[in-house]
């Protein structure tokens, strides 16, 4: 017998502070990772998890995010070299979304900043980007908040119903604190969902606490947990990019020119070429001028059958091939056949096809479907941005 | 109203004043700022004891007589001086010499190999040599010019002939020891040829990088690879090169350190504008040109805020500390040298390679070496206005010294390394203890003190494979521009780097000027 208790410790995957509750409610058993905890894919059934977050509310567990908290006299001024936002008008109580890229203009992340949030861990970008900065703290709070995304249209009233008092005056991207059991309960009014939501920081040891009382509030309001799988849908429909579907992550490519930048990304909005400086600036302001080889647009595609890895043509002979679909679903919600892709710029105002390969009891087909270049987000609703977001 | 100036170029050592001479002779309004009360950085030379004075840099071996002639320095005084012997110091006397392309002291087989392999050198040499006074394009932009200077390049290199060819290839990055041990026989030939490839290097006889490469940049002077000092000393050429600019309308400024480069920030991006002395003065200019080092240039004076973020890593990691100390003695009368009549020459005390590495051994893990190895030089000898009459300066190189040094440079370890230096010195030369009225000792950490360079680098940043030519200091500044516009770099952390030789200081100078 090894006298090493468990060999393979240090490769388990780490429980989140809402597991109890989590595991009792994922029938399926359905678990992947994320920044090495163990998280939910889905727990009965994506789909009805989907239409809980359209039609009711759900919960999804976002402590496997990784949070840095930034402080110090010069971390303003760092954090404002780092990202391509002017984050000088930043105000108190505010989350503002930004990204982050290379000296290359490629992009590393996205996040928010309140804290400041991401996908991955970015402690070694952050301690290169403060260097230099005498007086800037970083900190890893990723393992010391507890978070829970809470979206859906039935949202607010619950957090109502559980007491968090003029919760419905929050706006979009606002911040509000709360006491809560002896502690301090920090909700933001944002998402990952398109739709009314909210994001719930915690202490972890406040972890269940919370979960029991926002599903207590939320008995009558239909609330359920949310995995992946549910969430991938949802921020497709909202026209919401996601790590190793878009982009790829700039430290994370090898080949040249894999990555995307912002511009690319269509997220030109992020970039802030009035900022005199930031990372990456000269790059961008290099491809800006020259224009984008490639742009992630927005399609409504023919038929049913969701496009995912499809090539696209810009005829229907595939004579042409003019880019590929990143991410693609049936949506339910807005009843299309949607998709996210990246597409030659140039290509842009031409003809759409895309080559749609499925599988119909176990026979390979193919078919070719005309694309509908989309401008705005596929879903979304009024109450997402208005305050108070009004009963449901 | 603040004055308004064509270029300001910060730091008036040899580049700095290279660079304003070049600008300023093509009509340009130039302002030259220096920290010090004396030009010339380095090579600047300065009263260590009453009535002693003395230069960190005590030779020249490769100054470009393209830039002598560029300048007319000739008019303004500069005269070269005569090449020096190199003596290798043997304890019994029995002493090898190097002069004139030829040695002596040795065995017959090293002499006719000495011929093969310094003709051998030279023809390198001059394949290399019009390298040093050009931009190395970056990589990768397949430019006209970029593919023109590397074909040029190559043909220069193909044009040894395939043999010396083959030889330079399987050469270039040998460790000098190897290259040593296949050509020569006596210790202290091999020690003291080795020495030009390793001094100021954080590199000993069994480290392979750019040893050979050194060697070969060091031959590109006028006297091929042999020293000299100009007449009237380091002064020689440094009061040459400030008459040539001042003659053409420059301004000097001494004792003006420079706290900050002013760096507009607007809607249209960055570009330095001016500079701000540590005394809260203001100058502006269209353009600024830092011929200080660059990690001073970019993370004080530029500061981190106006550059990117792998930018300022990659210069945070340039490899820049310092490994030569400088030992100064004021001496109440001519030191007696075994074996030596007059000590006017360059001395070289390390009678074998071993000595070199074990000293190497010692400063790569924190320490002074107990035993230095050292070149020594009698400087008053040849300038007599550097001591007084009958007294004597003697100047010494000693390697390895570490700038950063385990436990730091206390009182007690800077006094125990003169202590050793200085016997040493007395096993060549019997007394000269009781002949010191003063002893200055710099090491490296003084230096980036007194002269305000990184790591007391003499090189403002290791002279290696991996921060050279297109990656010198790293590459986006490796063509004296910089990310930010308006700025531009003239010092030894550039192309083709240091030594006192001027090729930085005419390269930023032309590029300014295209």
């Amino acid at each position: 017998m090894s006298k090493i208790k468990d060999p393979f410790a240090g490769e388990r995957l780490k429980e989140t502070p809402f597991h109890p509750r989590q595991s009792a409610l994922n029938l399926r058993n359905a678990w992947s990772s994320w920044n090495g905890y163990l998280f939910a894919d889905c727990y009965y059934e994506a789909e009805y998890e989907y239409f809980c977050i359209r039609n009711q509310c759900g919960t999804y567990d976002i402590t496997p995010m990784q949070k840095y908290e930034i402080s110090g006299a010069d971390a303003e001024a760092m954090l404002n070299r780092m990202v391509t936002r002017d984050i000088s008008k930043l105000r108190k109580n505010r989350v503002t979304y930004v990204c982050w890229c290379t000296d290359e203009g490629r992009m590393i992340d996205d996040g928010t900043i309140f804290m400041l949030t991401c996908g991955s861990p970015s402690l070694a970008w952050l301690r290169k980007s403060s260097f230099g900065y005498k007086d800037v703290t970083i900190k890893d709070l990723s393992d010391t908040v507890a978070a829970l995304s809470f979206q859906g249209p039935t949202s607010c009233e619950v957090l109502k119903k559980m007491g968090l008092s003029k919760i419905d005056t929050l706006k979009p991207f606002g911040i509000k604190h709360f006491k809560f059991k002896g502690g301090k309960l920090m909700v933001s009014r944002t998402g990952f969902t398109g739709d009314l939501g909210y994001e719930l920081w915690i202490d972890p040891k406040l972890a269940l606490d919370l979960w029991d009382a926002l599903y207590a509030a939320g008995e009558d309001f239909g609330i359920q947990p949310y995995g992946e799988t549910a969430t991938n849908m949802a921020r497709l429909e909202a026209g919401f990019i996601m790590p190793e579907m878009e982009f790829n992550e700039a430290l994370k490519t090898i080949h040249f020119q894999h990555d995307q930048t912002p511009l690319e990304l269509d997220l030109g909005w992020l970039v802030d070429f009035k900022k005199p400086h930031f990372n990456g600036r000269n790059a961008l302001l290099r491809e800006k001028e020259k224009g984008t080889e490639y742009m992630l647009t927005k399609l409504d595609i023919q038929g049913n059958k969701p496009a995912e890895e499809s090539f696209l043509y810009s005829d229907k002979a595939c004579t042409k091939q003019i880019g590929y679909v990143t991410s693609a679903m049936w949506s339910p919600v807005v009843k299309a056949n949607i998709a996210l892709a990246m597409i030659k710029t140039k290509h842009l105002d031409g003809d759409i096809w895309a080559e749609i390969n499925y599988v119909k009891e176990l026979r390979q087909l193919s078919k070719m479907a005309k694309c509908t270049v989309m401008k705005k987000p596929f879903w979304a609703p009024a109450r997402a941005k208005a305050t108070p977001p009004g009963p449901y | 109203m603040t004055k308004q100036y064509d270029t300001i170029i910060i730091g008036a050592g040899h580049n700095g004043l290279v660079c304003a001479a070049y600008l300023a002779k093509k009509g340009q309004k130039v302002l030259l700022l220096e920290a010090a009360d004396t030009l010339g950085g380095l090579a600047s030379t300065r009263e260590f004891h009453p009535g002693f004075k003395a230069s960190v840099a005590h030779t020249i071996n490769q100054f470009s007589s393209k830039i002598v002639g560029d300048l007319n320095l000739a008019a303004y005084g500069f005269k070269s001086g005569k090449p020096m012997q190199s003596v290798g110091l043997s304890e019994d006397g029995q002493h090898v010499s190097i002069a004139n392309g030829k040695v002596t002291g040795v065995g017959q087989s090293d002499i006719d190999a000495f011929a093969r392999y310094t003709k051998m050198m030279q023809r390198y040499a001059k394949a290399m040599a019009g390298f040093s006074l050009q931009t190395i394009p970056p990589i990768g932009n397949n430019s006209f010019s970029e593919v023109l200077t590397f074909a040029k390049m190559g043909l220069k290199i193909r044009g040894l002939g395939r043999e010396d060819m083959r030889e330079l290839l399987r050469i270039i990055s040998l460790p000098a020891r190897d290259l040593m041990d296949e050509n020569f026989d006596n210790p202290i030939l091999k020690a003291m040829l080795s020495w030009d490839g390793l001094i100021g290097s954080k590199m000993a006889p069994r480290s392979p990088n750019n040893t050979v490469l050194m060697m070969l940049f060091r031959m590109i002077g006028e006297h091929r690879g042999a020293h000299a000092l100009p007449v009237g000393g380091m002064d020689g050429l440094i009061n040459a090169l400030s008459n040539a600019l001042t003659s053409s309308g420059a301004e000097i400024r001494t004792s003006a350190p420079v706290g900050q480069v002013l760096v507009n920030r607007s809607k249209n991006g960055l570009s330095a504008v001016g500079v701000i002395l540590q005394n809260g003065e203001e100058f502006k200019a269209q353009r600024i040109v830092s011929a200080v080092d660059p990690k001073q240039t970019f993370l004080d004076l530029v500061g981190v805020d106006n550059l990117e973020i792998e930018f300022t890593n990659r210069i945070n990691r340039l490899r820049s500390d310092g490994y030569v100390a400088k030992l100064h003695l004021a001496l109440d009368g001519l030191p007696d040298f075994n074996g030596i009549n007059i000590p006017n020459e360059r001395m070289i005390i390390a009678p074998e390679m071993d000595a070199i590495e074990f000293a190497f051994d010692d400063a790569k893990y924190g320490e002074a070496s107990s035993e230095p190895v050292m070149e020594v030089m009698l400087p008053s000898l040849r300038d007599q206005s550097l001591a007084p009459e009958g007294k004597h300066v003697l100047s010494a190189h000693i390697m390895y010294v570490p700038y950063n040094r385990k436990g730091g440079w206390t009182k007690k370890a800077k006094d125990q390394l003169a202590k050793n230096a200085i016997k040493t010195l007395s096993q060549y030369a019997p007394g000269i203890e009781k002949q010191i009225a003063h002893a200055e000792l710099l090491t490296p950490a003084d230096i980036a003190e007194s002269h305000l360079v990184t790591g007391g680098h003499w090189h403002h940043g290791e002279f290696a494979l991996d921060q050279m030519m297109m990656m010198r200091p790293t590459y986006e500044a490796a063509q004296y521009k910089t990310p930010i516009p308006g700025l531009y770099l003239a010092s030894a952390g550039c192309h083709p780097g240091g030594g006192i030789m001027g090729g930085p200081g005419h390269n930023a100078a032309h590029e300014i000027l295209k």
